[in-house]
């Protein structure tokens, strides 16, 4: 079909039949230009670079998988693998504490609000000053923590100091504000469950677990899956706490991958870029299999709409 | 209502829980109360042992000591300086990639929406050198420019995701009227959408200022001098020269934490609303 040219002439008319067409392009443009620039380039950059020695200045070198097999045999990585999942697994813990808060949140008494929203403070807080209260509160000879441990114990652990217990230690620091997270998506979650329904089922003798196994959680599955996604996200983030708390240490016992790759990458022992990128590599491939499981729900849920 | 309203329980119930929330909430936040009251102890206090009593006397020069003798306040101002063009870049951006999603249907939006939502989970490492290396060969490097376009461009995933899908829930006959009346697309956008997205503007501003304000990472790998550094990446590098000078880590860790303490305090409806997008259906 060929437009008519009207009074405004030939050109307003080929934009006023293709306007619909267009405009959105438009309005994507500058967003997606700059998502590509920095994140869709530098991921594919990152799969390349991690095929070459480099050093971030001088020439690259091509060693093929050489950084991937050398991986292989590098204890520290391994360390940092093991510990990501420790940290992956521990991390999950967020999800029925923060539903255990707001449930025990979800009252109409006088000043419930303020209450509800000091407990969320930790989520507020960046991760470094949560790392430097931590700290503090394992601190040997006067930390909180030691203090309790040596009353109990006779002996005051410093955990930080603790090659075992470190890393322990540092999750307990970043599950405090995830589950300051985890708990606002449920009282969020708690607030629009179908009243009718816990009446009904209440009528019928449901209470206590039972209750909220079958009633209640089925309609929490949104806040559920949110709450999985942002503590999976932020278990095999976590760099700040360890980077701020141990720095890797004591013995490398705490590193995790994200935090090792940095080392590596920057450190002051040399910048190995290549080797860097090798291990992001492996980090970004486990979260894509999870990426990939909560982008494909999301489409279903799209799809389903 | 799940659990029962505790008013519908026995008195004693109703008893227990008032004394049993004040008491849970101080021992959720004693890792903040300590670090607070650590903060305005005398120097003389710590070296005497006195750690968990009150102090002496409340010793504000704390606070004066990290912002000026230490020059606290110089990072306080970078992270200003880097946080609010990010945080109108990233919401401008989005307002104009959410409308382009959430209002029109063409082939490839489903896909172009998932890019943005799955770089978004990304892990910061795999973009940490590449986006190094184009920072220093843009000759930005260790300037807030570095930080800021970094930052517009990483949340502008976060934030297509919430504008689009807050878009996509307005009334489509709002836009179906207004175009059947003639009014040209981008007026739509000006006059139609955009005045109805002010909760979700205010919203994502909340959001992104604390993401931002609160990041680290990218402040240690972008920026080195004293000049540009964020305080997050300042106050670790402060915390090395304290060496468990714990009255002057607790206040310069109070300090860093206003600003998004504020900003959640005065916008918590906002926030909280951003946040839990999606937690209901």
């Amino acid at each position: 079909m060929t437009a008519l040219p009207d009074a405004h002439g030939p050109k307003r008319s080929w934009w006023r039949a293709n306007q619909q067409r267009l405009t959105p392009w438009l309005f994507l443009a500058p967003g997606a230009f700059m998502f590509a620039v920095y994140v869709i380039y530098p991921i594919a950059a990152s799969f390349q670079f991690s095929f070459y020695d480099w050093d971030g200045l001088s020439p690259k070198t091509w060693v093929g998988w050489g950084n991937y097999a050398e991986l292989w045999g590098d204890r520290n990585f391994i360390i940092s693998l093991k510990n990501n999942i420790i940290w992956l697994v521990l991390y999950m813990l967020a999800v029925p504490a923060g539903l255990g808060i707001a449930i025990f949140l979800n009252q109409t008494v006088t000043g419930i609000r303020i209450y509800k929203s000091l407990f969320f403070f930790p989520f507020v807080i960046s991760q470094v000053v949560v790392g430097l209260m931590f700290t503090w509160f394992y601190a040997p000879n006067f930390g909180l923590f030691f203090k309790l441990t040596e009353w109990l114990t006779g002996t005051g652990t410093a955990v930080l100091a603790n090659p075992e217990y470190a890393t322990y230690g540092i999750i307990a620091a970043g599950l405090w504000p995830q589950i300051a997270y985890c708990m606002i998506l449920y009282l969020t979650g708690l607030n629009n469950v179908a009243p009718d329904q816990i009446e009904a089922a209440r009528l019928d003798g449901a209470r206590g677990l039972k209750m909220l196994w079958y009633v209640v959680l089925p309609q929490l599955r949104p806040a559920t899956f949110i709450a999985v996604v942002v503590t999976v996200i932020g278990a095999l983030r976590s760099f700040d706490l360890v980077s701020i708390m141990t720095g890797g240490g004591p013995f490398g016992q705490t590193r995790v991958l994200s935090y090792y790759m940095y080392e590596k990458a920057l450190s002051e022992y040399g910048y190995r870029m290549g080797y860097g990128a090798a291990i992001a590599v492996v980090l970004f491939l486990i979260m894509m299999v999870f990426i990939t499981g909560f982008v494909w729900k999301m489409v279903r849920d799209e799809r389903g709409r | 209502m799940f659990p029962r309203p505790i008013a519908q329980r026995s008195q004693a119930a109703q008893w227990s829980y008032a004394a049993l929330l004040p008491i849970a909430l101080i021992l959720w936040l004693l890792p903040l109360l300590g670090i607070a009251m650590t903060s305005i102890k005398p120097a003389s206090d710590l070296a005497s042992g006195n750690y968990f009593g009150l102090p002496t006397h409340p010793a504000f020069e704390n606070y004066w000591s990290v912002l000026f003798d230490f020059d606290l306040w110089r990072y306080i101002r970078n992270s200003f300086v880097v946080t609010i063009p990010t945080v109108i870049g990233a919401v401008a951006l989005s307002c104009l990639t959410g409308f382009a999603l959430g209002t029109y249907r063409f082939k490839g939006n489903l896909l172009i929406f998932f890019l943005f939502v799955a770089g978004n989970f990304v892990p910061f490492q795999i973009l940490m050198v590449p986006v190094r290396d184009l920072t220093l060969r843009m000759g930005i490097y260790d300037t807030p420019q570095a930080l800021i376009l970094f930052h517009i461009a990483f949340q502008t995933g976060f934030c297509t995701l919430f504008m689009r899908n807050f878009i996509a829930a307005l009334p489509r006959e709002l836009i179906e009227a207004a175009r059947v009346e003639g009014v040209a697309e981008w007026q739509i956008f000006w006059h139609i959408v955009l005045p109805l997205m002010k909760p979700a503007i205010a919203a994502l501003s909340v959001l992104v200022f604390t993401f931002i304000w609160n990041d680290f990472f990218w402040a240690t790998v972008l920026t080195t001098s004293a000049d540009t550094r964020p305080v997050t990446a300042g106050l670790s590098s402060l915390n090395g020269q304290w060496v468990a000078a714990w009255h002057l880590v607790s206040a310069g860790s109070i300090v860093a934490a206003l600003p998004p303490v504020a900003m959640f305090f005065l916008m918590q409806k906002h926030f909280i609303a951003g946040l839990t997008l999606g937690a209901v259906k």
